[in-house]
């Protein structure tokens, strides 16, 4: 019995198993105090959708060789310039969307670069350099926003007239323009089929990049620098090719969970976004030298189904929003979890 | 002379920047001084709580957040008590070192699991102890904790007000000994204090337990072969500097007034950091000047980047995000350089050992 | 037990994880004796040293059987403290001395004299204040000892490497009941002269009473100052004897060793003159503790070439020089034609293949299936195991055929497993180098470099991987350029071979020549070039 269940932690691994049994019984509670089922279950799928690409951007960083990407921020913040540009000059629909999904795919692609030749030069230290490279970008965009030259009268401040607003709207025609995509209901519970979809082609593509010979032999990279060499693989450039996907991938997320939330957030709100995306990959089951699409999709589902209904399930019983509280302590103790866990590398 | 400069680059360019946003933001010399004064009186001592660990080998302690936290729960008791003055704050002090003293300890035997990765692993342990910290003062005092003080406590008379008046014991420590100089006001106690911690820090160094944090520091492996116990030593290194951390963020916001109950300890990791920085420190290496130094040029630039700003951008906000992003910045720039130059002096060390055999690891 | 000895050990074995690298070694030290412990690469004489100094690294993989002695008394070492507790003095390998304290704080290193204070007395004598005087005073008589003259007070940072080493000695004579001193390959990393003044050091620190243990496999130093010699081979103590009974080539021969049964010679002066495949010349390479200095050799179509020599000679810079793992400067010319160095796509391009000594950190993929492991090397240089997607212009693994090809090829070498998908980890090492040789073939070599095929696998196991090399040389014609420390399995494989010294081939023998011939090469006295 004991053994079997000892079987069961070394299989799922504790963290996993102990947020598997926390989420069981969320619903039980959830379904005890009557709760809407189907509507937790469609904001569910929403978030999952949302999410989802940034967690895999994880993924490509990880097999590379260069760590979980701390400094998915700078991703980002592509992202967040890819939806600017569009909203500055108006444009709409699924026109507008993917004009903002080749903007933030281009200037991640060329900040990852840039960044990806940091990385290969403090190896062993990217997880640090990463965060507050991140940290810095972001601050550093603040003054940005500030002063960028964005006339849209809807994005700047009213007074002064100058600089972005904290929080901006994205207008109708774009906003849960995904979401919206062949969205059907079934036993109550609201599909947004164009979003899974968008997040199930990311996954598609990027498993079949991993089956190329380049997506392998950048896999062989990061398992093992020096039989990669003896391949004659260069290790560094996929270093920095893992680096730039996973920071173009970073950006083209960001542009989707804009349009599924429906606002555009600047200034500080950045900051701390790439830690849930780092804690989601690792309860999916990845390591800071292993990670694979299915550990990004089953990190993002379980994650985010978790965060959704802990928030009304707390509500019910306790006062508070207590759900920001969770994601902070959740995520955080997960990376913690897994920067205290020896590496199987055994070498 | 060419290492000197190469040391000094850091402070110097500071204080280049610090002159430069003084003479643009044309702010009055009195108010910058008096002001200076009373941020240097309050940050020194939580710089000061970095030294030991960064000689230790341990990196820069983000995890004095976890001190802070430490300190804010003694004063959060002393202000439900309404004790009053400096028995306020010798009472938060003397509850909040326990405090410090557990979670210290904690955080050693975390860091010792994650040699190599230090640094990140105690920033994550203080964003994972604020997301506990939160859980308890938020959601846990008025239900778990059966607390009433409507003074501190929010309408619902569940968890903590996003700011608290520290009205019983602030200035405790400030107005202790008045002084004027110059129609300056000096909180002279506070300084003694930080003196005396100088002075406890360097003497520190002087003793056998001083001799043993600077040889695991320098390398553990040569530590531990001479017999040090390097896992105790550690320990003891964060103990000492989260119950600094917890000290002074007590002297840090007697002298606020407030406290931002669920903010005050958050920022405090970067800024004490990033001063340390300034200072001229590194990962590997830093001093009880360079604490000093680096807290007065990184709070000059902290009072007049905003007026500066102003002036030159027409836009105080600017200044704002600027003094933030120097803070991320120098601590982003100073670790770049660190694990640059490990890099280079790893590779000149296998360069050194030319000729050496690779004896011992064939059957392995 | 009389007190004759300074030092005994007593019929000391140790395992790693089932492969046992020290077999009931003997060896006793006299007081104010230089006793020299040699042997090759693997022959346990770092374990030897793990275990007299209670390293952690033997407690942690399961302690050690037999008894060590000092001064007539039973010691039992577990830990470092212990070890020095009990009188032993380690000059380690790599310096145990902390750059940025001063000679006299490395000297005292958690031995510092201290003073009580007011703190001290309250909380324990860790806040005691080093004595700083008696510190200096203690740490100049332990240099005055072994006459260096440099002030104690230095900074050991910018100190060149032979002062550092004098700095090792110094802590440890400055221990107070010190009765041995062990130096772990004490003059690898000094020059010459340096190398020479530590021995006369040596010399006078034995007449003062300490008995010295001596490891190295420089054999003329060895034969400059020891006393008795101890050969130590494959974990096996293979003699002792008083220095004055032997000779330099009799080490020599010794420590390579005879004792592996012949697995038949080679058909010596079988054809292979259909000219050269590899020419190189003037090779040099930057590998650390292999370093290569100027090499030339050419390498025959279809011949199998030995390449021999003592650990650090620069044998396996060779083979990974060639090969692009680490950097090197030279002419390489395969099959006529001038290959780039420093660059592994070209060398594989050309048809080089290398089966690394470094079989778990270069050879595999560890955490990796079997069949990937295989397959995976001939993927990415060779493209292939590729199959389209459709009619897209995307290639992606063909599953099928590396599963196939898998079974194949743990069917043809008999590798022991679940099954293609198991990981090379879960392998024993004999099993893992035969994944090696897998992966090998499926790069179709033109040339085949092997670097120490055999080191830490079991015996029936050798004999496998080394009846597969040859059996690639003669029935596919593979040419093998074969590097390898044991000299019998050489001699039973190789047409010709090639003896490094110094970073130099310093001849080339028959591998029929007398032990004597290589033993000379192997002791840089020359040899009779064979072609």
């Amino acid at each position: 019995m004991t053994d079997s269940f000892k079987q069961l932690i070394d299989k799922v691994g504790l963290p996993r198993l102990t947020i598997i049994l926390f989420l069981v019984a969320l619903m039980v509670v959830a379904t005890v105090n009557h709760l809407p089922t189907s509507m937790l279950l469609s904001n569910s799928l929403v978030r999952i959708g949302m999410n989802g690409v940034m967690v895999l951007a994880m993924v490509p960083s990880v097999q590379s060789g260069a760590g979980l990407n701390f400094g998915l921020s700078i991703g980002i913040i592509a992202g967040l310039i890819g939806m600017l540009v569009v909203m500055e000059f108006k444009l709409v629909g699924f026109f507008g969307l993917i004009i903002a999904l080749l903007i933030a795919c281009a200037l991640g692609a060329a900040a990852g670069y840039l960044y990806g030749l940091v990385l290969n030069r403090v190896r062993g230290q990217e997880m640090m350099i990463g965060t507050y490279t991140g940290f810095s970008i972001v601050s550093g965009m603040c003054m940005f926003w500030l002063l960028a030259p964005f006339r849209n009268p809807e994005m700047i401040w009213v007074v002064g007239g100058k600089g972005l607003r904290m929080t901006l709207a994205v207008n109708d025609s774009l906003a849960q323009i995904l979401d919206n995509f062949w969205q059907f209901e079934i036993f109550g519970v609201e599909i947004p089929v164009g979003l899974l979809l968008a997040f199930g082609l990311a996954c598609l593509l990027l498993e079949v990049f991993f089956r190329s010979r380049l997506g392998v032999s950048m896999k062989v990279a990061g398992a093992n620098p020096v039989f990669a060499t003896s391949c004659g693989v260069d290790v560094d450039k996929m270093r920095v090719l893992g680096t730039v996907l996973s920071t173009a991938l970073g950006a083209m997320g960001m542009v989707i969970y804009c349009q599924s939330f429906g606002y555009v957030q600047l200034y500080m709100a950045p900051l701390m976004m790439s830690f849930p995306a780092v804690a989601s990959v690792l309860i999916g089951g990845a390591s800071a030298r292993k990670a694979t699409v299915w550990n990004a999709v089953l990190g993002t589902v379980l994650f985010q189904t978790l965060l959704t209904i802990a928030l009304p399930v707390t509500r019910s019983v306790i006062q508070g929003d207590i759900s920001e509280v969770a994601k902070t302590i959740i995520s955080n103790s997960m990376i913690l979890y897994a920067l205290t866990r020896k590496e199987g590398d055994g070498e | 002379m060419k290492e000197r400069i190469r040391q000094n680059a850091v402070p110097v360019l500071f204080l280049c920047m610090c002159i430069l946003g003084l003479l643009i933001s044309g702010q009055n010399l009195r108010y910058v001084t008096q002001e200076l004064i009373s941020r240097l009186a309050r940050n020194w001592f939580l710089v000061l709580s970095l030294i030991i660990p960064v000689t230790a080998g341990l990196g820069l302690n983000f995890a004095i957040v976890l001190g802070a936290m430490a300190g804010q729960v003694g004063l959060i008791v002393a202000t439900h008590y309404k004790l009053p003055g400096l028995a306020g704050l010798i009472t938060a002090v003397v509850l909040s070192i326990p405090i410090a003293v557990v979670l210290g300890i904690s955080a050693g035997h975390v860091l010792n699991k994650a040699r190599g990765r230090e640094m990140i692993t105690s920033m994550m342990l203080g964003f994972a102890a604020n997301g506990i910290y939160q859980l308890v003062f938020l959601f846990m005092v008025g239900t778990v904790f059966p607390v009433k003080n409507p003074q501190i406590m929010l309408d619902n008379g569940v968890g903590l007000r996003g700011t608290i008046e520290l009205k019983y014991c602030k200035y405790a420590l400030d107005d202790l000994i008045r002084m004027k100089l110059f129609g300056i006001h000096i909180p002279l106690a506070p300084i003694i204090v930080v003196i005396l911690l100088c002075l406890g820090i360097r003497w520190l160094y002087q003793t056998k337990l001083g001799q043993e944090l600077r040889a695991v520091g320098q390398d553990m492996g040569v530590a531990s072969v001479a017999g040090i116990n390097v896992d105790r030593t550690r320990i003891t290194a964060m103990v000492m500097s989260t119950v600094l951390a917890a000290i002074g963020q007590v002297i840090f916001l007697q002298n606020m007034g407030t406290m931002n109950t669920f903010n005050s300890h958050e920022q405090i990791g970067t800024v004490a950091i990033a001063s340390l920085l300034v200072g001229g420190a590194t990962v590997s290496r830093a001093t009880v000047g360079q604490a000093l130094i680096g807290t007065l040029l990184f709070q000059l630039l902290f009072i007049i980047s905003p007026a500066a700003g102003q002036r030159l951008m027409g836009n105080a906000q600017i200044g704002e995000y600027f003094r933030v992003f120097i803070g991320y910045g120098i601590i982003g720039t100073a670790l770049l350089i660190h694990s640059w130059e490990r890099a280079t002096s790893q590779r000149s060390a296998s360069r050194q050992t030319r000729g050496k055999t690779l004896e011992g690891t064939g059957n392995n | 037990m009389d007190n004759k000895w300074v030092l005994q050990i007593q019929n000391v074995s140790k395992e790693y994880g089932g492969n046992s690298v020290l077999k009931g070694v003997n060896l006793s030290v006299k007081p104010g004796e230089i006793h020299a412990l040699v042997g090759e690469n693997g022959a346990g004489k770092s374990t030897l040293m793990n275990i007299l100094f209670g390293m952690p690294v033997i407690h942690e993989t399961g302690g050690f059987e037999g008894e060590i002695w000092l001064n007539g008394k039973k010691a039992g070492i577990e830990s470092p403290k212990n070890a020095m507790e009990a009188g032993i003095g380690m000059v380690h390998q790599e310096f145990m001395l902390l750059p940025g304290f001063s000679v006299a704080e490395n000297v005292k290193l958690n031995r510092e004299p201290t003073k009580s204070n007011w703190f001290s007395k309250i909380s324990g004598k860790k806040l005691e204040t080093l004595d700083l005087h008696k510190m200096g005073a203690d740490t100049r008589r332990a240099l005055d000892r072994i006459e260096m003259t440099i002030d104690e007070w230095l900074p050991l940072v910018g100190m060149p490497v032979g002062h550092r080493q004098f700095v090792e000695i110094a802590r440890e004579i400055d221990k107070a009941d010190l009765s041995v001193l062990v130096l772990d390959e004490p003059t690898a990393v000094l020059t010459e002269t340096e190398a020479s003044n530590l021995l006369s050091v040596l010399k006078k620190l034995a007449e003062s009473g300490i008995g010295v243990l001596f490891i190295s496999h420089r054999l003329e130093e060895v034969y400059e100052i020891a006393d008795t010699v101890t050969v130590l081979r494959d974990g096996e103590m293979i003699a002792t004897m008083p220095k004055t009974e032997t000779k330099l080539e009799t080490i020599a021969e010794m420590m390579v060793g005879r004792k592996i049964k012949r697995l038949g010679t080679a058909e010596s002066g079988r054809a292979t003159d259909d000219g050269d495949i590899l020419e190189i010349t003037d090779l040099c390479v930057d590998m650390p503790g292999e370093y290569v200095n100027g090499a030339n050799i050419t390498v025959r179509r279809g011949e199998i070439l030995g390449i021999g020599g003592l650990a650090g000679h620069g044998k396996l810079g060779i083979a990974n020089g060639i090969m692009g793992l680490y950097p090197s400067s030279g002419t390489l010319i395969c099959d006529g034609e001038e290959i780039p160095l420093n660059n592994a796509q070209s060398s594989l391009e050309a048809g080089l293949v290398f089966l690394s000594e470094d079989r778990r950190g270069v050879g595999l993929l560890l955490d990796e299936s079997i069949e990937d492991n295989i397959a995976l090397a001939s993927m990415i240089s060779k493209k292939n195991f590729l199959k389209r997607v459709g009619p897209l212009p995307i290639s992606v693994l063909d599953r099928k055929s590396i599963r196939e090809h898998a079974d194949k090829m743990i069917s043809l070498l008999e590798i022991k497993c679940t099954g293609p998908q198991q990981s090379v980890r879960r392998l024993s090492g004999g099993n893992q180098q035969k994944v090696c040789v897998a992966k090998a073939i499926t790069m179709d070599p033109q040339v085949l470099l092997v670097s120490e095929p055999t080191r830490g696998i079991d015996v029936g196991a050798k004999e496998r991987v080394l009846s597969m090399i040859k059996k690639l040389n003669r029935e596919k014609g593979i040419t093998v350029v074969m590097i390898s420390s044991e000299l019998q399995e050489l001699r039973s494989m190789c047409d010709r071979i090639a003896i490094m010294y110094k970073g130099t081939i310093c001849g080339v023998l028959d591998p029929d020549a007398p032990d004597a011939e290589f033993g000379f090469c192997m002791a840089g006295k020359g040899g009779i070039p064979s072609d």
